[in-house]
């Protein structure tokens, strides 16, 4: 077909920006917010602004295959900054913004980036306090002129003034199409972009995915959910994430979607409702977070209010998925939701940004079943997916209508699945990676000769829906002394799951039994607190208190208890818990970027107090170490308190349930 | 409002200097004698321990207090007896020890409020609120979104600054003296009462004015880390009268200083 043709010839982003200026030039690209306006940039004047910034950046010296760190927020002259590396043959390697110097120099140091772009002093002084180690940068561009006046600016440049130099060599070196040549010699079999996993373990790994994987992946996912120009997302999550350059930037360019900026990390809430995103993409914990904000203003609302919500939400729990899946609904139960949508459902929708959502996917660990059927029935039509970087994201995802609250889906368009022996999920498709940059071994280790991938997770394939359930990593999963299978994450989500638990860390394996350290989720915990007349003075204080311990034995109790009903995983209930004195930080290596808990690292970190929980001992004395962002270490010691907990037996009725 | 034989100042020529002020109320003497002199461009912090008459001699400098003796010279006119908003006019803003703001405003509407005096239109025409007094409006919020922009609180434009806490307060309080585009900016006590991070936070919107609108800043500041690390000179103040006067290094080293402010060395 000529369609066909088309899509074959236009095989790299640079060259979608030049159809999409050309095609939808007066539809919105990109908006930011900023100076409380919304400020929108169409098609084709985000061509300009790429062209311009490409060529200041050819001006400096970049040349084809050279990498050039990105490193910021959401901001559109980031987003430029990618495709204008890619216009002209570079390789763009987006950085997590939040990392801490040493971090980043790994990262640059490895990429062995030529220039980094970066969004403010923060990260030019993060970048300048390293530059020691990174010999192979020439220049620093920065977005954000603020504070930077008095710097010294022989390496450092306004990202403007590039974009001045660019323009002047518009009109001399590269006049005419010299651009859009340079374009034209980029291949879909190009490197299209490096993006570092954040790793469990050890350093992060420089995932490098081709044009041809970003594109083909961000085309069958546009298929897949019907997405068209007209979506509107919101780009709040970090720009190194594979996650946000699929969403935010890869299907953007291919669907030609406006993407949106927030005014600044704490006003996204805001900025959602003001868009009214239609395609929206979070982890998990951005959802609990919404719900957990919402259950603690309604416990401050009115009565009426209060007594509102509480029977619409029932309604909605009954009837609402029902509706949703278009299955048959009686009359009177529709009419209801009808008035609970005018009344309850609708203005909640508008104060989440989600009142003309079509899709919204939740991805990267599992979600609790109450939170994810919450949304659903408000008539959201949240779905999960299951995606890597190394896979360009897709590997299964759930068709509309085919929603469970425990699986994360079928095989996307064009992906193989097969599991091993030992239940690992090995995926296959165009959209996998090209290899780990600079390390072949490990390519070898994860990707076979063959094309398929080893994911790392456990997970099987459910006889009664075809859909994959991942259970943990594949490694992760161990055994008790006597042989009982251990699960961590598996116990890790049930007890997440509860609002007043943030995080939670199961230990067991080689062990006797099963025992957790748990983190209280401050906002919910906090509240409860002040309803409750519970006196603290901080974190540390209210963690410790002795009413917190209560409560939260009893939701270990019932996680007990529905352990204790999964044949398999009875006997990996947890006899002992403890609260951890501090909360679990990226910045102490304690979580990995996405916020995922490093448990190997946490179970060394708080060695006392792992021991404490298997030698019986009632209390355990504990000086951490902690690291402030700007990379001073303070010390924080506490005395922590270990409950025991009863255990229940195995429930008589068996349950199909694999482990 | 420009006085007909005010000059121009630039950058490091003197930009108010106070000369032999004393300020008594009845029988209780606030300040004896005190001359010192404030540059363009300089943030000037004025130190002493409780009661030394600091925040009297910010009351001063913007026309609050009259002294009974002395004389202060501003953009080099010799001020008469004037009221403070004769010298918010002139160029002088100031924030305070204890917050002052509109608490069931949003931040805003008090920012917004730091404008007043820079409207032009009159209140008929602002009742109106169309035409000329709509442009008037917009510039202004322009303004203002900008420095909400400065100081990044763009999360609480719309919150009653009765809700926020302490350190973000003192940060709207800036706000609205910054809304006014001083020349001098009187700060009294902007990180009292804050913990390490909002100071840092704070330290740095100072340096920031100082170095992005290149405002002139007196600050009085009780934490003498944060006056070594922002000031470019310090005068010290005891009993109302100055005992010491220079750089942060030289006020540390002296002999007087350390007596009456720092108490004896260890």
């Amino acid at each position: 077909m000529a369609q066909d043709a088309v899509d074959k010839a236009v095989d790299t982003f640079p060259k979608f920006l030049l159809v999409n200026a050309r095609e939808r030039g007066h539809r919105p690209a990109i908006r930011e917010k900023d100076l409380g306006i919304w400020q929108t940039w169409t098609w084709a004047q985000v061509k300009e602004e790429v062209k311009a910034l490409a060529l200041g950046l050819k001006e400096l010296g970049v040349e084809r295959g050279d990498k050039v760190a990105i490193i910021g927020s959401n901001k559109p002259r980031l987003y430029w900054s990618m495709c204008a590396t890619q216009s002209i043959g570079g390789i763009p390697v987006p950085v997590y913004q939040d990392a801490v110097a040493d971090e980043m120099a790994f990262v640059l140091a490895h990429a062995g980036a030529k220039v980094a772009i970066v969004e403010n002093q923060e990260q030019v002084d993060k970048v300048l306090s390293i530059s020691d180690r990174l010999p192979s940068i020439t220049h620093v561009i920065y977005d954000e002129p603020r504070g930077l006046r008095d710097y010294d600016h022989t390496r450092l440049k306004w990202l403007n003034e590039i974009q001045d130099i660019g323009r002047k060599a518009m009109e001399t070196k590269y006049s005419g199409d010299a651009w859009e040549k340079m374009i034209a010699e980029g291949k879909g079999s190009d490197i299209a972009v490096i993006l570092y996993t954040s790793g469990t373990t050890g350093n992060p790994k420089g995932v490098m995915l081709t044009y041809e994987s970003v594109v083909v992946s961000s085309r069958n996912a546009n298929a897949f959910d019907n997405l068209t120009e007209k979506e509107e997302v919101i780009a709040y999550l970090p720009m190194a994430w594979v996650g946000d350059h699929i969403f935010s930037y890869a299907q953007s360019y291919v669907a030609g979607y406006t993407v949106n900026c927030p005014e600044s990390p704490e006003t996204i809430i805001e900025d959602r409702r003001e868009i009214g995103t239609s395609y929206a993409f979070a982890p998990p914990r951005v959802y609990e977070n919404l719900l957990t904000l919402t259950m603690v203003r309604m416990e401050d609302a009115g009565r009426v209010k209060r007594a509102m919500f509480h029977y619409f939400l029932g309604h909605a729990r009954k009837w609402g998925e029902k509706i949703l899946n278009k299955e048959p609904v009686p009359i009177l139960a529709r009419l209801i939701y009808w008035l609970g949508d005018i009344l309850v459902y609708g203005p909640m929708k508008n104060r989440y940004g989600f009142t003309n959502v079509r899709v919204a996917y939740t991805a990267g660990e599992a979600i609790g079943p109450e939170i994810f059927r919450y949304y659903r029935s408000l008539g959201i039509n949240l779905k999960q997916l299951y995606g890597q970087t190394e896979a360009s994201v897709y590997i299964t995802a759930q068709p509309d209508g085919e929603i469970y609250a425990d699986t994360v889906g079928k095989p996307s368009p064009d992906v193989e699945i097969k599991i091993e022996q030992n239940g690992e999920v090995l995926f296959r498709s165009p959209g996998v990676f090209a290899g780990y940059y600079k390390d072949p071994d490990k390519t070898a280790e994860t990707k076979t000769p063959d094309g398929w991938v080893k994911s790392g997770d456990a997970g099987f394939f459910d006889p009664k829906t075809g859909h994959l359930k991942i259970i943990d990593r594949a490694k992760d999963v161990g055994k008790l002394k006597d042989g009982t299978l251990f699960a961590p994450k598996y116990i890790e989500n049930k007890l997440k799951f509860y609002p007043n638990i943030k995080e939670a860390v199961a230990l067991g394996d080689k062990r006797d039994y099963v025992t957790v350290m748990l983190n209280i989720d401050l906002v919910s915990v906090g509240s409860w607190a002040e309803r409750n007349n519970v006196i603290y003075g901080s974190y540390q204080e209210l963690a410790a208190h002795p009413r917190v311990y209560e409560m939260l034995a009893e939701h270990v109790d019932e996680v007990n208890r529905s352990l204790s009903e999964e044949g398999p995983m009875a006997g990996a209930q947890i006899k002992r818990f403890l609260i951890l004195h501090k909360e679990l930080d990226a910045d102490d290596g304690e979580l990995t970027r996405t916020q995922k808990v490093r448990r190997g690292f946490i179970a060394e970190r708080y060695g006392p107090l792992a021991e404490g929980l298997y030698n019986g001992a009632k209390e355990v004395d504990i000086t951490t170490e902690l690291t402030f962002e700007d990379g001073r270490k303070g010390n924080i010691s506490a005395r922590v308190r270990i409950q025991d907990m009863k255990t229940h037996p195995p429930a008589a009725a068996p349950m199909d349930k694999a482990a | 409002m420009r006085a007909p034989d005010e000059t121009v100042i630039k950058a490091g020529q003197t930009l108010l200097s106070v000369e032999n002020v004393s300020l008594s109320f009845g029988g209780v003497k606030a300040i004896r004698n005190v001359s010192f002199d404030i540059k363009k461009g300089e943030i000037r912090a004025i130190i002493g321990p409780n009661g030394a008459g600091k925040t009297s001699m910010l009351n001063v400098i913007n026309g609050f207090y009259h002294p009974q003796e002395g004389e202060i010279t501003f953009k080099g006119v010799k001020r008469k007896k004037m009221r403070p908003h004769d010298a918010a006019t002139g160029g002088i803003a100031r924030t305070f020890q204890n917050v002052a703001l509109f608490k069931s405003m949003t931040t805003l509407d008090n920012i917004m409020a730091g404008r007043t005096l820079k409207m032009n239109k009159n209140f008929f025409w602002q009742l109106l609120r169309y035409g000329p007094a709509e442009q008037e409006e917009i510039q202004h919020r322009r303004k203002v979104e900008e420095i909400i922009d400065f100081l990044e609180i763009q999360h609480i434009r719309r919150v009653p600054v009765g809700r926020l806490p302490y350190g973000l307060q003192k940060r709207v309080e800036l706000g609205r003296a910054l809304a006014m585009e001083p020349e001098l900016l009187l700060l009294d006590e902007p990180m009292a009462g804050m913990n390490l991070e909002e100071k840092e936070d704070m330290c740095r919107y100072v340096i920031d004015v100082n170095n992005h609108y290149g405002t002139t800043i007196a600050l009085i500041e009780h934490d003498m880390g944060v006056v070594m690390d922002l000031a470019n000179r310090v005068v010290v103040l005891d009993y109302g009268q100055k005992i010491a006067d220079g750089t942060p290094d030289e006020v540390k080293a002296d002999k007087a200083v350390i007596d009456a402010y720092l108490g004896v060395a260890h």
